[in-house]
């Protein structure tokens, strides 16, 4: 064979930013070409937005503002007050859909022969929790777009949308990080999904769809300690634009987001260097 | 590397690898004292029945498993001290095919390419080239869940070969594939070979060991039982084929009282 390259072409040195950038290139390619988990991403929160504005809006819309009238007024307000709820929620859903193709690396070859290559460790994992971010963050403009076509006016200044996407940022990376994790931790494919599913329901106890102190006391003590309500709380008030939004609930949604974020990169990285038995 | 003699590509002694077993009454030996020598250049074959280590073997010499006892150099590089350099020098097909199904096969190559920092112009040449060799031009452009099972192996092979490793391990390369695909795969080694690559393969088919293998090293309970020339193999056993030598040397599978037990059965499924 004439055509073989006999030198070899590989460098020693390590490049771990060109790695990342390589497997984030390979995890946005897989989203084009298996579009599936990408429409999942978008069309979950719109169907939540479209039910629970236009469904229960009329009637909840007056139990979570004072003053306002059950019916369109009710609507309004209840779009005002979900649509951060349903913006976390789209970070979440990217998050569940990373464990599924995390478990679909780890089951299919692909991920032994990334082990046995000479490439940055780190890269493997990174590239689809970067990638999913990407796929959250795109997702998040068109919920966004939905909720204005709805009539959403949100008194957001310019710094507020800046504050409000590196919220989003975060959120996203500290969960990819702990749904890679629990993807590797899962048995099977199909199972990959179970685990994160807990993070879909945790928006509902807590203030996303109503508020805290309506809820019975052990309920209310669980929201209130909860990480999802001051993220939610955090994102409610720059959506506002700053209006009531406390110093100490924005600094216990960063908190949470660092901690579960080390929490879960620290996780996924022992399971990825855990030996699979072969 | 220093001296003029080439090093061997792969020397194994007393390696030694076992697996905790549910139950938790002591660990399932797998490998137990394997000693291995393949010459730079050469093609040997690692034979032996189902659950006989080979899969644990070459996970070990490709930097996956980590060895409980002894030494592994692969390319002049010990596995447990320095496995990057072990990785920037082998290439490895493993059982399960390891190609990424929603990406073509161009891509997959480029995707290589990238993590062996070609560059864009070698890169798209090198895929091109291998693309080429294996046949696959025409299906190039295609997702790979759309290939059938003998081109997924060959784009398999031709992923592990993208940055030119010095040592191949292929593990099983030819299950599940008919005669022909089989048959250019095993073009496709005696051509690395002809070119320098060392290949360790495993297999269960005895003919592909005869047919390619320098040396042969039939690996049984953990152990190598024999070794030898495929020719050397038959004339000391007094057998007419490898089929007889692998029978004479090795436990049925479901032996009993042998190495084996309930628990090898999910290496087998695998």
């Amino acid at each position: 064979m004439t055509t073989l390259v006999t030198a070899t072409s590989t460098t020693a040195r390590p490049r771990p930013v060109a790695d990342v950038l390589t497997m984030l290139r390979r995890s946005l390619l897989r989203a084009v070409r298996y579009p599936g988990l990408t429409v999942f991403l978008v069309a979950g929160p719109l169907v939540m937005l479209l039910l629970f504005v236009y469904v229960f809006g009329g009637a909840f819309g007056a139990g979570v503002m004072p003053g306002v009238a059950p019916g369109a007024e009710g609507r309004a307000a209840y779009l005002e007050y979900i649509t951060p709820t349903l913006l976390v929620i789209t970070v979440v859903g990217g998050a569940t859909s990373v464990a599924t193709s995390a478990a679909m690396d780890a089951a299919g070859g692909i991920m032994a022969r990334f082990k046995t290559m000479a490439i940055a460790p780190g890269s493997v994992l990174s590239g689809q929790v970067l990638g999913f971010l990407v796929q959250a963050l795109a997702a998040l403009v068109l919920v966004i777009g939905a909720a204005f076509a709805m009539g959403y006016r949100p008194g957001a200044g310019a710094l507020d949308w800046l504050a409000l996407l590196g919220l989003f940022a975060l959120l996203g990376l500290a969960l990819n990080w702990l749904c890679v994790a629990m993807g590797l931790n899962s048995r099977s494919v199909e199972s990959a999904s179970n685990a994160p599913m807990i993070l879909l329901l945790l928006p509902f106890l807590g203030s996303g769809f109503v508020p805290v102190d309506t809820m019975p006391a052990a309920v209310r003590w669980f929201a209130e300690y909860q990480p999802f309500t001051p993220v939610i709380e955090t994102a409610r008030g720059l959506l506002a634009g700053g209006a009531g939004l406390e110093g100490a609930v924005a600094a216990q949604a960063v908190g949470w987001c660092v901690v579960l974020g080390v929490a879960g990169y620290a996780w996924a990285r022992s399971l990825y260097r855990r030996e699979r038995r072969l | 590397m220093p001296g003029n003699t080439p090093a061997p590509a792969i020397e194994v002694a007393g390696l030694r690898k076992s697996f905790p077993t549910r139950t938790k009454k002591g660990d399932h030996v797998v490998l137990d004292g394997v000693d291995l020598v393949v010459p730079t250049g050469t093609v040997t074959a690692l034979l032996g029945p189902n659950g006989a280590g080979k899969t644990t073997a070459v996970g070990v010499l490709s930097t996956l498993l980590r060895a409980d006892a002894g030494t592994v150099r692969v390319a002049g590089h010990d596995v447990h001290d320095d496995p990057g350099a072990v990785r920037a020098s082998i290439g490895v097909t493993g059982q399960i095919t390891a190609v990424d199904d929603l990406l073509t096969g161009t891509e997959n190559l480029r995707l290589m390419a990238d993590l062996h920092h070609l560059g864009r112009a070698a890169g798209r040449r090198r895929t091109a080239e291998l693309l080429e060799q294996f046949g696959l031009t025409e299906a190039a452009g295609k997702p790979v869940a759309t290939y059938s099972g003998g081109m997924k192996r060959k784009l398999d092979l031709a992923m592990t070969l993208v940055g030119a490793p010095s040592v191949v391990f292929l593990d099983e390369p030819t299950t599940g594939l008919d005669p022909r695909s089989r048959r250019t795969l095993w073009d496709e080694v005696r051509s690395l070979v002809a070119g320098g690559t060392t290949i360790l393969l495993t297999t269960q088919y005895l003919e592909e060991a005869d047919r390619l293998a320098d040396h042969v090293a039939v690996l049984d309970g953990g152990r190598i039982v024999a070794e030898g020339t495929p020719a050397e193999l038959k004339s000391v056993h007094d057998a007419g084929s490898l089929d007889d030598v692998f029978l004479a040397l090795t436990e049925p599978p479901t032996g009993d009282g042998s190495a084996d037990d309930p628990a090898t059965s999910k290496e087998n499924v695998r």
